[in-house]
């Protein structure tokens, strides 16, 4: 149980309610003491001070800030930090460094697959996230075949990307990034 | 954000009964949608209750041989599910044509039928909308209205609900399954489930205070082709402007709902028989009430020409 449990009773004020909340963030456990409203993007980025992830729209339309939560992409803006005690999180900072990039930030690199760079580290995580829902064999909204495991298609791509918004338009450059780490995996 | 206290119960009953006794508490679950609207002031809960630890989260076979799935399964694992995939197509095209990757890992099966119906005036909080504020009026009525509701709407409110899963749930004949603060179970049938706007656009639901979602059932499978058919403004991540849902044999026999025209997903039944004889003769029945603006009359087209495509799917 949270530390707000206790005070569930108390008459509405709009002071702020504070709970605590046990996580692992990029393999450290951290435990903050936070105000109930605060999202895990802004956990992150305010508390723990990973300003990798970013804030865009704030309402889960832009994909800036995603994060890897459990082994899922999610929305770090649409979802309470003290909803994820015990998560093991992933953020940009965690899948790697400039001194040791991560696969898919070296194919960004390689292939523009940015321009003012802003959505990118929310990109990043998503473009990871996706090659592994479709190794997993998850379906999307183009897999002709729902029973057919889905393949990694430009369509697919394409597709599952399309939560991640980049106002640059840097999308076929992202697609190859993509298609090449799949393909080195493969 | 307006301040909130927050627990973790461990069962579901005790969840009903903690939302049941706190005044203005909310079930909180994926949060997709709850908190998006409680950053934007439209929902002001007090209180939140997570039911995310519920366990609720297993999709099993039912005796009669349909599929009973938690409350909190999520989109994406529903729609990955081997029997969902093999006999229930239709509900994994619904849930695939819905939302962004990154929503449907978050989002669950209760809080998918759960999200609020809604247009850009609710969203609005300089706009009158007797959806969020009873009494205000209604901004959408004479307002920009292309994508709300061409029917069972009212002078309160012609908001449309946007979900795309509860109109596959509505074609296959789901039950939800509830508990209430007492600890009583009900199950209320998906077509008594959501509510046109009436008088009272503010509810969206037959739910009572503190009533939790634990299941939603499915009957055993229908044969046929099952179909999803969602058109809208870009090719993904959007609201349908129309969408079908349809079970169909080859002679075009079967069942189907509309989604993106009415508060809530919708289906006549006794149109139905009529699917053999093609589109028109379906969507003239089905929308033989419609009253659209001046703005979304094109759906009534739109939903034809989509049962049409549908129709020639299934034929192929």
């Amino acid at each position: 149980m949270v530390g707000a449990t206790a005070t569930a009773a108390a008459t509405r004020t709009d002071e702020p309610v504070l709970a605590t909340v046990t996580f692992t963030v990029n393999g450290q456990r951290r435990e903050l003491e936070l105000d109930t409203r605060t999202s895990l993007l802004d956990a992150a980025r305010e508390h723990l001070h990973l300003t990798g992830s970013k804030k865009g729209c704030d309402h889960g339309q832009c994909g800036a800030c995603t994060m890897i939560v459990d082994g899922r992409r999610i929305n770090a803006c649409l979802t309470l930090a003290i909803m994820h005690q015990g998560a093991e999180i992933t953020t940009i900072e965690g899948l790697g460094q400039p001194d040791h990039l991560h696969p898919m930030q070296a194919a960004f690199v390689k292939h523009d697959g940015y321009q003012c760079g802003y959505c990118t580290p929310g990109q990043i995580c998503s473009g990871v996230a996706v090659l592994e829902e479709i190794k997993a064999g998850i379906p999307s909204h183009v897999t002709a075949d729902l029973e057919a495991t889905p393949q990694v298609t430009e369509a697919e791509i394409r597709e599952r990307m399309s939560g991640n918004i980049c106002r640059c338009g840097a999308y076929s450059n992202i697609v190859e990034a993509m298609t090449e780490v799949a393909g080195a995996r493969a | 954000m307006k301040s909130f206290t927050y627990e973790r119960p461990s069962s579901p009953a005790e969840a009903a009964a903690a939302v049941a006794r706190t005044p203005e508490a909310k079930f909180i679950a994926g949060g997709t949608n709850l908190l998006d609207l409680m950053k934007l002031q439209i929902e002001t809960p007090r209180h939140l209750v997570d039911v995310n630890g519920l366990g609720l989260d297993t999709v099993e076979p039912t005796d009669e041989g349909g599929l009973r799935i938690g409350a909190l399964v999520r989109n994406t694992d529903l729609a990955a599910h081997p029997r969902v995939r093999t006999d229930y197509g239709v509900l994994a095209r619904a849930l695939l044509a819905g939302a962004s990757g990154q929503l449907r890992n978050k989002a669950t099966t209760a809080g998918n039928l759960l999200q609020r119906t809604r247009c850009p005036y609710f969203y609005d909080t300089a706009q009158a909308c007797n959806k969020r504020q009873p009494g205000s009026g209604c901004s959408a009525l004479d307002g920009v209205s292309r994508q709300l509701a061409v029917i069972g709407g009212s002078e309160a409110c012609i908001a449309t609900h946007p979900g795309d899963m509860a109109v596959a749930m509505r074609v296959l004949d789901a039950t939800v399954e509830t508990i209430d603060a007492a600890g009583a179970a009900r199950k209320i049938p998906i077509a008594e489930f959501h509510r046109l706007p009436g008088d009272e656009p503010s509810r969206d639901t037959n739910l009572e205070p503190g009533e939790l979602i634990t299941a939603v059932t499915l009957p055993k499978p229908v044969v046929g082709t099952h179909i999803y058919r969602k058109v809208r403004d870009r090719a993904s991540y959007a609201y349908a402007l129309v969408s079908v849902a349809a079970i169909l044999g080859k002679d075009g026999s079967g069942h189907v709902a509309f989604g993106g025209v009415a508060h809530k997903p919708w289906r006549v039944e006794a149109a139905e028989a009529d699917l053999p004889k093609g589109a028109k003769a379906v969507t003239s029945r089905v929308f033989a009430d419609a009253k659209p603006t001046h703005e979304n009359a094109y759906k009534l087209t739109l939903a034809e020409r989509t049962l049409s495509a549908a129709l020639n799917q299934a034929r192929a």
